[in-house]
């Protein structure tokens, strides 16, 4: 069995899960310290479940924490960013672009070496041993307890990358060292932005995954622990403690993909309402699909692969407008408890127009006898029309979109969406999150630019699918079960030698004899 | 007019410069940090109007030529394109006392910019290409009669090399290409040298306001919560660029890549909620646009793929499978639409087996169709 664990910016949901089929499932307020919130949900479920600590083979665990240290600008490590490049790159060097505050709180330090490679492997300048020598000396003196690596094109060739770390880790050894190369891909202040974000994040990242070591080991769970990333597959614990960026927005992720193994669907729109907002996103093979644009964290660019969501301001907390002609997009929000008529408070809200239409069963009902059925059915009308706009525009094709509604707010959705089908609200939808978690499984990815000789293009695609292939069983996938999930192959224009960037990603089930 | 633009500018002119990019000429994202940086440390720019500057006043154009892919990570030392500027100035034994971009649309509206502000000149408010274009004889000064060569190329190490081809601007396409391979993928350029009578009479005017101009009025359109395309229409409709039109309304159901001769060449395929499709073909910038078949807008009229609620434009490069776009044609100017000009940069000088027609010839009631 599973224990799948979601803490969001308001619950932290926890089920059990075997196979695909959910054994029990708790719902707990979130608290400021991250391992003890985890520690009670997981006391919680032991009293509901009565499991047996011996029989659970896995522990995922899905958090915004990382993500708030950032945005909160709090906890962050002091970072020096190393830059493998001169002479090329100074024109913009690191933390170019990023809000004052932020680059204040992480330290605000950089440092610009020789090194760094060509598009095709070839050395810009060779790697400035003693320039990093220095550059060490001066960071110790400045109190860096974390550093970030980037070298140009370390995605076609690591090797300075790695060789800058070795020094950095000889000459500074308590410092934690981040390479760019684990981060992200090529686009290098992107690639470089995720890199000083994941260093800042080393502290409080090995706090973290200690203190949750420690209630599993409290709770005599012994089973591994892992992470899941922002593409909803699984991190190892002793990895996260090196690279807690990938971990940092797999909320949308996890919520969407635990919706669709509640339905059994691999393919289809999911709808999450909220309190605030509805968030609709499409998977395809069981995995989201991708936004395309440029991810902003925190007013910070990088290239982190993000699921394409599109939210709109209608939740359970939306305020009635105009009559019942508009609805939101201003929430009562968390007041929603005390603040929406069903519950003795003054706010018309979605979740009273719910209600009184006999959708739901919420609060006292007779709060909200008196209004007018004619506003009700409005009100309802205009969420239902909205939302059918929203995910007529997420669908690629005129073929029929098995549509998913899960979330508290989930009641306000009529039971079918005009011209586009059924709303499916399977069982457990509250957890779905949680639920996403504890079913994820492991990928392993590849990035790279490949020459790509006349008429081996096959051959190329197969070095990269192989490669992929292998990084998820390194990963910890089960070998026989990893399939290639994704692969996009975009050529480069005015390179010889057919310059392709090729992109694969493979995921397999998690094989459980690993630790 | 002479002008002042401060870093406050940027965000627009980069977004308007995207969209002059066509799908192509690189994300203005880098150009724009550069600009800014710039702007930062040696102050705002002076932007001349081209009808302002004198007859025998001495204009080098400047510019990156390279792969996007390559010039998102290998960025530039700051220094390159002021030495390629300079190698120039000493081969011609003449100061520059203005440059100007060679290309409007894409990442090198934005470089002469830095450059400017570093070497202290201002920069002419015009192009020579109203838009981008993949190859550096596709200018409106080579179609119009000024030769590219000399040119200078510069690299991160302060190197730098003349290539002079006469009067051959493709040639010196070709030469300049296969260095800036050596280089790394990526090299600074200063080329077409000419004087304030050449600019004006061979130089697209006003590109750089065109570019502030598109990018203003998609950001005001989404703040004012109105349709971007109807802000836009408005907004080019005094300009040379007078006619926009609404091509298509729909999602990209497939996206074809592949690499020849250099180049990035494939198509987008699109449908509309109503069954309707569009095929757009493209080499780096798009070419062609057929809906249903016929063909609405052609080279070197501007196909335009924008993103549908916020009309963000997409690149060649950013096209997915999914997006929800709208696709725009815009006019050229005229200078652009001549025989000769059409000999340069027109449909039979990409291999196209179609004749030019202006996008706003086609038919209106086709249009109404899309909306």
């Amino acid at each position: 069995m599973r224990i799948g664990i979601d803490v969001g910016g308001t619950n932290t949901d926890a089920v059990l899960m075997d196979g695909d089929r959910v054994v029990g499932a708790i719902k707990r307020h979130t608290q400021t310290d991250v391992t003890e919130g985890i520690r009670e949900a997981l006391q919680a479920l032991q009293s509901a479940t009565a499991f047996d600590p011996a029989i659970v083979e896995g522990v995922m665990i899905g958090t915004t924490h990382f993500i708030n240290a950032l945005v909160e600008a709090d906890r962050l490590a002091p970072t020096a960013a190393l830059r493998l490049c001169l002479p090329a790159t100074a024109a913009l060097p690191p933390l170019t672009a990023w809000p004052k505050g932020l680059a204040q709180a992480v330290g605000g330090s950089w440092y610009l070496v020789g090194g760094g490679h060509e598009f095709d492997g070839r050395q810009i300048a060779p790697l400035d041993e003693e320039a990093i020598r220095k550059a060490t000396a001066q960071m110790g003196a400045e109190g860096i307890r974390s550093v970030a690596i980037t070298s140009v094109f370390s995605p076609v060739n690591s090797e300075f990358e790695e060789r800058a770390a070795a020094i950095v880790a000889e000459e500074l050894p308590h410092v934690a060292v981040s390479m760019s190369q684990h981060v992200g891909r090529v686009g290098l202040l992107e690639r470089e932005n995720a890199t000083i974000i994941n260093a800042a994040l080393r502290e409080l990242a090995s706090q973290v995954v200690d203190g949750l070591v420690e209630v599993l080991r409290d709770l005599s769970v012994a089973a591994p622990l892992f992470l899941t990333q922002n593409d909803g597959t699984l991190m190892a614990v002793d990895v996260v403690r090196h690279y807690p960026v990938s971990t940092f927005a797999s909320g949308p992720t996890n919520s969407m993909r635990g919706a669709a193994a509640l339905t059994g669907l691999t393919d289809c729109a999911v709808i999450d309402v909220g309190g605030t907002t509805s968030d609709i996103g499409v998977l395809r093979n069981g995995f989201p699909r991708e936004a395309s644009t440029a991810i902003e964290v925190a007013g910070i660019r990088t290239n982190f692969r993000m699921p394409d969501v599109v939210s709109i301001g209608i939740g359970g907390g939306s305020r009635i407008h105009d009559n019942g002609d508009m609805v939101g997009p201003d929430s009562v929000g968390y007041r929603l408890p005390t603040d929406a008529l069903v519950f003795g408070g003054s706010n018309l809200t979605a979740t009273d127009i719910a209600v009184a239409a006999g959708r739901a069963d919420i609060g006292d009902r007779s709060l909200v006898r008196h209004l007018d059925p004619e506003m009700v059915q409005r009100s309802l009308a205009y969420v239902a029309r909205r939302s059918t706009e929203l995910v007529d525009s997420m669908r690629t094709s005129a073929e029929p979109l098995p549509v998913v509604a899960v979330g508290g707010g989930s009641i306000l959705l009529p039971d079918v969406l005009d011209g586009i089908g059924a709303v499916r609200r399977p069982e457990n939808h509250s957890v779905a999150n949680a639920v996403g978690a504890a079913i994820a499984q492991v990928s392993g990815e590849v990035d790279r630019i490949f020459a790509v000789a006349s008429g081996d293009r096959e051959k190329t695609l197969d070095l990269a699918r192989q490669e992929a292939v292998d990084r998820a069983t390194a990963a910890g996938a089960t070998p026989g079960s990893v399939q290639v999930v994704e692969l996009d192959e975009v050529p480069i224009p005015y390179l010889p030698g057919n310059a392709t960037r090729i992109r694969v990603k493979a995921v397999g089930d998690l094989s459980y004899t690993i630790r | 007019m002479t002008w002042t633009l401060n870093a406050s500018d940027l965000d627009d002119l980069a977004r308007g410069a995207a969209l002059l990019g066509t799908g192509g000429g690189g994300d203005p994202h880098v150009g724009r940090l550069l600009a800014l940086t710039a702007i930062e440390q040696y102050g705002p720019i002076t932007i001349i109007d081209p009808d302002e500057l004198d007859d025998d006043a001495f204009v080098i154009p400047t510019a990156q030529m390279g792969a996007p892919t390559v010039v998102a990570e290998k960025l530039p030392a700051g220094t390159e394109g002021v030495v390629a500027l300079r190698a120039l100035e000493q081969r011609l034994g003449r100061t520059a006392d203005a440059t100007m971009p060679i290309e409007c649309g894409g990442v090198n509206s934005m470089i002469p910019l830095h450059i400017a502000a570093v070497a202290g000149l201002p920069v002419v408010d015009a192009d020579g290409m109203g838009r981008a274009f993949p190859e550096l004889q596709m200018e409106t000064f080579s179609v119009y009669g000024i030769n590219g060569s000399p040119l200078a190329l510069a690299g991160e190490n302060g190197e730098s090399a003349i290539i002079d081809t006469g009067a051959d601007n493709k040639r010196m396409e070709d030469f300049a290409r296969a260095l800036t391979v050596t280089l790394g993928g990526v090299a600074h350029i200063a080329e077409y040298s000419m004087t304030g009578a050449d600019v004006k009479r061979t130089a697209v005017p006003r590109t750089l306001t065109l570019a502030l101009t598109v990018g203003r009025a998609i950001r005001t359109a989404r703040e004012d919560h109105v349709d971007p395309l109807e802000r836009l229409a408005e907004a080019l409709a005094p300009t040379l660029y007078s006619h926009l039109r609404v091509l298509f309304r729909g999602k990209v159901t497939d996206v074809e890549r592949r690499t020849v001769g250099g180049f990035t060449r494939g198509a987008a395929q699109l449908k509309a909620p109503n069954g309707s499709g569009m095929h757009i073909a493209f080499q780096n910038e798009n070419l062609t646009a057929y809906r249903d078949g016929k063909l609405v807008c052609i080279v070197p009229d501007l196909i335009c793929i924008l993103e549908a609620e916020t009309a963000e434009p997409i690149t060649t490069e950013a096209l997915r499978y999914g997006q929800r776009v709208n696709v725009i044609g815009i006019s050229t100017p005229d200078m652009m639409r001549t025989p000769r000009a059409l000999d340069t940069f027109g449909p039979r000088a990409f291999g196209l087996n179609e004749d030019y027609r202006p996008v706003e010839a086609h038919d209106a009631a086709e249009e109404a169709l899309a909306r």
